[in-house]
């Protein structure tokens, strides 16, 4: 779990069929395009299955998301 | 090495204070105890509602803890965040611990829940009481960014012990609170000197509101909350008349001392302007010979 004031992601295991599903939960409306791009930017830097992500966002910038994504990931898989 | 415990989160906190590995958390965020009020409000929510809690070990002996996360709107008591706290407490009279630590970092309860939150807050302090007449201690640790106000100052001394660090801060209303309702002639929230010599450890130290003063150091916290666990407990009618006796005269004394240095005068305190630049160990080696 890595969370921060303005930024919560929490990322388990979860039985998807090799897929990943992201759940995003946004105090902002109109960003869709650039929760895309930055998901997009994200599912390119790391290989990942079977994999549940779940955001609960207070207005985080996407450069605060894709470092608390990164950190995420490195809690999962234990790498650096 | 010092490990500041200002500066942690809840998490970070309690891996420091109990036994390595030896933390187990009820309701995790895997659980999903949601608030159900922040969504009508369209805010966000936090897969903990702001409070860890769980058991572990302190110095090998079984405890219950709850870790508020003052990142997380300022770690205010909504309605579950509340329920999570007194379940905890309702299962140490069941489980029958060494004790229960609160590591309390709250600006008091949710304003976007308020009923619900001030509610939560009344139950808290009922099944804390309940704790403590079973002879189960319960101990606050203050020492976050946050502090510990409002209905989390009155859940803090309703306990046996509260552990503060000169950063933390205790108090009812905030600092920010008596500004915009009294004025800033009365209270200006921005002074940092006089918000720390107000509601700071060491003022609350000498009031003996706080019991134990540390420094910003978990490893200090730990030691202390060891030693609060070994102190008997003592809460009957006697202690709670004997404690309204002693406040009633601190009212008498200093009710109309205008800022914190004169009341440290009025105990006997020779210099009370260098109080606040001095470490904890000076600090405590100079109070523990004034009269509060």
């Amino acid at each position: 779990v890595v969370s921060s004031g303005n930024l919560e992601v929490f990322i388990e295991r979860a039985a998807l069929g090799g897929a990943c599903k992201v759940s995003v939960d946004t105090a902002v409306m109109g960003f869709d395009n650039v929760w895309r791009a930055v998901l997009e930017d994200f599912f390119a830097r790391h290989t990942l299955s079977d994999v549940h992500i779940s955001i609960n966002d207070m207005g985080a910038t996407p450069a605060v998301v894709s470092l608390r994504l990164d950190q995420a990931v490195e809690e999962l898989t234990g790498a650096p | 090495m010092r490990h500041s415990f200002y500066e942690k989160t809840a998490r970070q906190r309690l891996a420091g204070l109990l036994d390595p590995g030896s933390f187990t958390e009820f309701l995790p965020p895997a659980a999903r105890a949601l608030s159900p009020h922040l969504p009508l409000l369209d805010l966000p929510v936090a897969f903990n509602d702001g409070i860890i809690v769980g058991s572990g070990r302190l110095e090998h002996r079984t405890v219950l803890v709850a870790a508020q996360e003052g990142g997380f709107m300022g770690g205010a008591l909504g309605e579950v965040h509340g329920a999570k706290l007194t379940g905890l407490l309702e299962r140490a009279r069941e489980e029958k611990p060494a004790g229960v630590l609160i590591l309390a970092d709250s600006g008091g309860v949710r304003l976007h829940e308020a009923n619900a939150g001030l509610i939560a807050a009344s139950e808290i302090i009922r099944a804390m009481l309940a704790v403590r007449a079973a002879g189960i201690p319960v101990v606050t640790l203050i020492g976050g960014a946050c502090g510990c106000f409002g209905a989390m100052g009155i859940v803090a001394r309703c306990g046996d012990v509260v552990i503060m660090s000169e950063e933390g801060r205790l108090g009812m209303s905030g600092p920010e609170v008596i500004e915009t309702s009294a004025g800033v002639e009365e209270f200006d929230s921005r002074d940092r000197a006089l918000v720390w010599r107000t509601v700071g450890g060491k003022h609350r130290y000498l009031l003996a509101e706080a019991n134990v003063l540390v420094d910003d150091d978990i490893g200090a916290f730990r030691r202390a909350a060891v030693d609060a666990l070994a102190r008997p407990v003592s809460f009957d009618l006697a202690a709670v008349e004997a404690e309204h006796v002693r406040l009633e005269r601190r009212l008498a004394k200093f009710g109309a001392c205008a800022d914190a240095p004169e009341i440290w005068r009025g105990m006997g305190i020779a210099r009370p302007e260098e109080l606040s630049l001095m470490d904890t160990a000076e600090f405590l080696a100079m109070a523990n010979g004034a009269a509060p």
